[in-house]
């Protein structure tokens, strides 16, 4: 697509600019992957490697993963989850702002690899090639155009923050406005009885292999050393099993309260194609509802969990 | 011997009733090897299953014996099994963990008990991925070392041919009926079209590995790795795992669990000192150990090119890439 390649091309300029000029030393971006509808988290330190730099629909991981604790001046290519998990690990202390260089990027949302699977029916993805605002799929006999916006992932659906909202430089066109998240899919859940819902948990994590996969691709779960790790007292068996997988993941959203971006990072790393979402995503709600605040959407908000205010709805502990 | 399509669920049944049968099914958008019930719930529609079917015997949680007070229990599984529908990379793949679970040194009773009583189904792979390489490691979409019986899918029927003297004994239960001339021939025409197309050079590998453990080339591999499970926990292969007692006063078990050479908690010490300090130490091993301290070892490279760790590695860190960069470098002599 000429735009996707215009994006590209002008993340490949900034990035040698900003290389050349020696404002930073790193350039984290995205580079061709090995497959088919495949970016991959790339480092440039030369300002002549700066044309491995690409930009499309495949570009997945949240790069805020790589920028805690660094050393070195670093610019980033952060589309707008990214951005948003980026305001919260500089809200954490993770991140130097003054070390931190962003190349912001507007997204209309990435492809989610499962549903190009099951339109494949299970068959290997051969080529890919982009037509305006359908995607060709192809594979061993078979050939099929889908809609971009059918293969999109959840989490883009309903993402209303595509633009940036930190950078210190902007690179295209803005994404359009989306309306406000309904959270439709929480609520039904929620609508589920209790029995209900434990069986829709248990369906989900009993497929789960503790890979920790999802736990190290979220930028947010940094502990030196996770609950699941620790052996004394053991908070989690470390054998899989329905229960523990979920208990497991009920920690972890609990750990991300106020502190989660929504930005799908955790459900697109799952090898198990597990719906992560659906924990995380509650969280995120609750602390909308509760107090107002979504993570990274005002850099220079107080995180909800580190404000108190007299007035907070406490639900949960009185009756009110 | 031929079987139609149409007839295997029936013949699965036939199995089921006097063996544990484990077969491909689908969950979703992939499939995995599950015990199966009845003979409709196989499904061979998918190419490589999701996670190896190597935790039929060699589970993923393991419990090896339970224990109540003075008194013990010793799990030995000896259930008479078959795995139906095994690809042939993973079939090699066993072969591989043979070496492990049962050498010179080492004899493990859980895994070479469950070995013993399984028979192996292969199922031929007629339209290899562009993420199979199992040629390039000594196997092959059609190999059947390591199984005792292999079905070819020909359209409407599967040929099916005795590999070992085991699976001409499965064979004859089955009563299946005589393969033609023309049925033959359909087998060795999907045969020939079966290709792999990629290629990974291994000549020489081993060879730079014995001697770039101190090269810069490992400086980056690692950069993008995230340090889950998701590449060992898939690959048919690895085989490294921890033991730890679950228990609550004085009952409980010890369990064996897979372990990842990924994790920064694979090595670390009980004084809190980590010899694998970062991710680049620990990419080298798990590099090392497929395709060097594994040669060494058993004179076999363990990786048979199934392709699972690329597509289920969330940050696409391919392992071909890693090889062909360790075989454009250059050799070194020091150590
Ligand atoms: S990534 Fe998926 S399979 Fe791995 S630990 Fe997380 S939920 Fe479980
Ligand atoms: S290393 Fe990768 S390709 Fe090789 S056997 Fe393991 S999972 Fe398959
Ligand atoms: S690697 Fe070879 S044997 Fe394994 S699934 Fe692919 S073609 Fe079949
Ligand atoms: S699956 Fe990928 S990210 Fe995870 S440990 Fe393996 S190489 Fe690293």
């Amino acid at each position: 697509m000429l735009r996707m390649q215009k994006l590209a091309s002008a993340i490949q300029d900034a990035a040698r600019m900003l290389l050349e000029e020696k404002k930073v030393d790193l350039v984290v971006g995205f580079s061709k992957g090995s497959l088919p509808l495949r970016s991959t988290p790339c480092f440039i330190r030369k300002p002549e490697d700066a044309a491995k730099l690409t930009w499309d629909c495949s570009c997945e991981n949240n790069l805020a993963n790589y920028l805690r604790k660094r050393q070195d001046r670093v610019a980033v290519v952060a589309k707008g989850c990214d951005a948003r998990s980026i305001a919260a690990l500089i809200n954490e202390n993770q991140i130097d702002r003054n070390n931190l260089f962003i190349i912001g990027v507007p997204c209309s949302g990435m492809v989610d690899r499962a549903k190009v699977e099951a339109a494949l029916e299970g068959k290997d993805l051969i080529a890919v090639e982009e037509k305006g605002d359908t995607l060709v799929l192809k594979a061993i006999g078979v050939t099929m155009e889908v809609k971009l916006d059918d293969l999109l992932h959840d989490t883009c659906k309903v993402c209303r923050y595509g633009n940036p909202v930190i950078y210190d430089m902007m690179i295209g066109e803005p994404a359009p406005a989306k309306p406000e998240d309904s959270f439709a899919d929480v609520a039904a859940f929620e609508a589920l009885s209790p029995a209900e819902r434990r069986a829709a948990l248990a369906a989900e994590f009993s497929k789960c292999i503790r890979c920790y996969a999802c736990r190290n691709a979220c930028p947010m779960c940094y502990c030196t050393e996770c609950f699941v790790d620790c052996s004394a007292p053991v908070w989690v068996n470390k054998s899989t099993g329905t229960d523990d997988n979920i208990m497991f993941q009920a920690g972890r959203v609990f750990h991300s309260a106020g502190r989660c971006a929504d930005c799908g990072a955790c459900d697109r790393a799952c090898p198990m194609g597990i719906n992560l979402r659906g924990m995380t995503r509650k969280m995120v709600k609750e602390v909308k509802e509760l107090f107002g605040y979504e993570t990274g959407v005002n850099p220079d908000e107080k995180p909800a969990l580190a404000e108190f205010k007299a007035d907070d709805p406490q639900p949960f502990l009185v009756k009110e | 011997m031929i079987i139609a399509k149409n007839a295997l669920p029936g013949l699965l049944d036939k199995l089921i009733a006097e063996y544990e049968v484990y077969a491909p099914v689908k969950e979703g958008t992939y499939s995995l090897y599950k015990q199966i019930c009845k003979g409709t719930e196989a499904y061979f529609g998918f190419l490589n299953s999701k996670i190896p079917p190597k935790g039929i015997l060699f589970p993923q949680s393991e419990k090896l014996f339970s224990y109540s007070g003075a008194q013990m229990e010793e799990c030995i599984d000896s259930k008479k099994k078959v795995v139906f529908g095994l690809r042939p990379c993973d079939a090699q793949s066993l072969l591989l963990l043979d070496s492990v679970f049962k050498n010179d040194k080492y004899e493990d009773p859980y895994y070479m008990n469950r070995r013993a009583n399984t028979l192996l189904v292969g199922m031929a792979c007629c339209y290899p991925a562009p993420t199979c390489f199992c040629t390039s490691m000594g196997g092959g979409p059609f190999d059947s070392k390591g199984l005792d019986v292999m079905l070819t899918d020909i359209g409407d029927e599967y040929l099916v041919e005795a590999v070992s003297e085991k699976g001409r004994e499965l064979m004859a239960k089955m009563a299946l009926s005589a393969a033609g001339d023309g049925q033959k021939a359909a087998a060795a025409k999907v045969r020939d079209a079966a290709v792999v197309t990629c290629e990974v050079k291994t000549d020489g590998l081993k060879n730079k590995l014995d001697a770039n453990f101190y090269d810069s080339i490992w400086e980056s591999f690692h950069e993008k790795c995230l340090g889950c499970g998701s590449c060992t926990y898939s690959c048919p292969t690895c085989h490294c795992f921890d033991i730890v007692d679950e228990a609550r006063d004085c009952n409980g078990c010890r369990v064996r669990n897979w372990d990842s050479c990924m994790f920064p908690l694979f090595t670390l010490h009980g004084s809190g000192h980590n010899p694998r300090t970062t991710g680049k130490e620990r990419m080298r091993q798990r590099v090392m150990h497929k395709f060097k301290y594994f040669v060494d070892n058993f004179n076999a490279t363990a990786c048979v090119g199934c392709g699972r760790c690329i597509k289920n590695c969330p940050v696409n860190l391919d392992i071909r890439e890693i090889l062909a960069d360790i075989q454009g470098s250059e050799a070194r002599s020091d150590k």
